[in-house]
């Protein structure tokens, strides 16, 4: 499983329920690896800058992740770890795919969550 | 105010080491990163020649680095923008996004090093959907497909190797003739019946829509054209250092290394440098160890003289 401070979301019902309430939430589904670490790393730094924004790790290897996130058809083309995606109002707003800075992250969170 | 005898800046493996050093001769030390501990040490899969280990990731060295820092009484910030400093005052400072301005007497420069990039079309945009900088992450997504490896270096050759595992066929694109890699490291890839070889090759472009497809190349001799048709490629062309932010602060030689004596003393006087930022021949996890003790002795030594003059 993940070792990061965030909240892990670990089941579909847990998914299904937070894209159902509309809330702002960020996903990075990833493993335990170089690429992965230093988003969770970002995700955690900017938990308390936004604190209307939840952020959440999942595993990329689990079940949840292939219901879910895997699923999605913006990560249709992605094949580099992690896929980090970006929900408002129920809806994807923002997909990437591979390591990003906190910048890049930042910039997405300005344009398309606040 | 958050003030330190030293500031570390970068948290790979010249940086802890500097940490580990300093905050047991109890000087109050912070190592600041923009982003996670560990630094180019966390791509690499499997470290084997790290004396006193057996084997082990290099994510996992890094940790264990990490902890000592923090064992010894190092504060770490991670994922740290720094929107000012002052490099060149008595007291140094740093200005850091959202936490505040932090000082030290002395300031070690170990920001290390980040994967070179060709600078192509198609490079970025195909980033994360074809185009990939770390094989033990996303070579699964390649399974049974073709891909490239650009490069001739070490890395080059072992990755492309590591690739097979799950490629059905990698072709290594280079750009001289000869390999710059160990030649046990071009035995293993010249003998490994997946992989191919596209020599003596300028890389022009990364082609796709989506993602990628395909790689092009000239050949540096005749001028022909190649069209590699490929679902993903992976770059190893070596690393540049993170110095950008040190521009016309401090001395450095056109490739944007810092340039050091042999106490790893810059041009600015209570400013040392350490690891694969610096001006040096070799780049090994052993080497920034080595610079990470060297600066942050010589770190302490600076600052228990300014005390004594003072």
């Amino acid at each position: 499983m993940l070792r990061t401070n965030l909240n892990s979301i670990e089941t579909v019902d847990q998914f299904k329920n937070l894209v159902k309430s509309g809330d702002k939430f960020a996903v990075v589904c990833g493993r335990m690896g170089p690429m992965c670490i230093p988003v969770y790393g970002v995700m955690e730094s900017l938990e308390k800058k936004y604190e209307d924004i939840k952020f959440f790790d999942m595993f990329f290897d689990s079940n949840v992740a292939m219901e879910t996130i895997r699923s999605l058809p913006e990560v249709r083309n992605f094949n580099g770890l992690p896929f980090t995606v970006y929900f408002n109002e129920g809806k994807v707003v923002a997909a990437t795919s591979s390591i990003q800075n906190k910048k890049q992250v930042k910039e997405i969170i300005e344009s398309k969550l606040t | 105010m958050n003030a330190y005898d030293v500031i570390i800046l970068g948290a790979g493996p010249a940086g802890l080491t500097a940490g580990i050093y300093l905050s047991r001769s109890r000087m109050k030390t912070l190592i600041v990163d923009t982003g996670a501990p560990g630094g180019q040490m966390n791509l690499t899969e499997k470290v084997v020649n790290y004396p006193g280990v057996l084997e082990d990731s290099g994510a996992s060295i890094a940790f264990t680095m990490r902890q000592q820092a923090e064992k010894f009484g190092s504060d770490i910030l991670m994922q740290a923008d720094i929107l000012k400093m002052d490099l060149t005052s008595g007291t140094k400072s740093f200005e850091i996004e959202d936490e505040g301005v932090y000082t030290a007497k002395a300031v070690i420069i170990a920001s290390g090093g980040k994967p070179r990039m060709l600078g192509i079309r198609g490079e970025t945009e195909f980033q994360g959907r074809g185009i990939s900088f770390c094989a033990t992450c996303d070579g699964e997504f390649f399974t049974d497909k073709e891909i490239a490896v650009i490069g001739g270096g070490n890395s080059a050759l072992e990755e492309a190797v590591e690739l097979t595992k799950f490629a059905s066929k990698v072709t290594i694109i280079h750009e001289f003739n000869e390999f710059q890699a160990h030649k046990w490291a071009v035995d293993e890839a010249k003998t490994n019946t997946k992989i191919n070889f596209l020599l003596n090759q300028k890389v022009t472009e990364f082609k796709g829509t989506e993602k990628i497809n395909a790689v092009i190349s000239k050949d540096k001799e005749t001028g022909k054209i190649n069209t590699t048709e490929v679902e993903g490629a992976f770059t190893f062309i070596g690393y540049s250092p993170n110095t950008e932010m040190f521009s016309n602060l401090i001395k450095m030689n056109d490739r944007g290394e810092i340039i050091a004596n042999e106490k790893l003393e810059t041009n600015i006087s209570g400013v040392y440098v350490a690891g694969d930022c610096r001006e040096k021949r070799y780049r090994q996890i052993t080497t920034s160890v080595a610079d990470g003790t060297i600066a942050s002795i010589e770190a302490n030594n600076y600052i228990n003289s300014v005390l004594n003059q003072s």
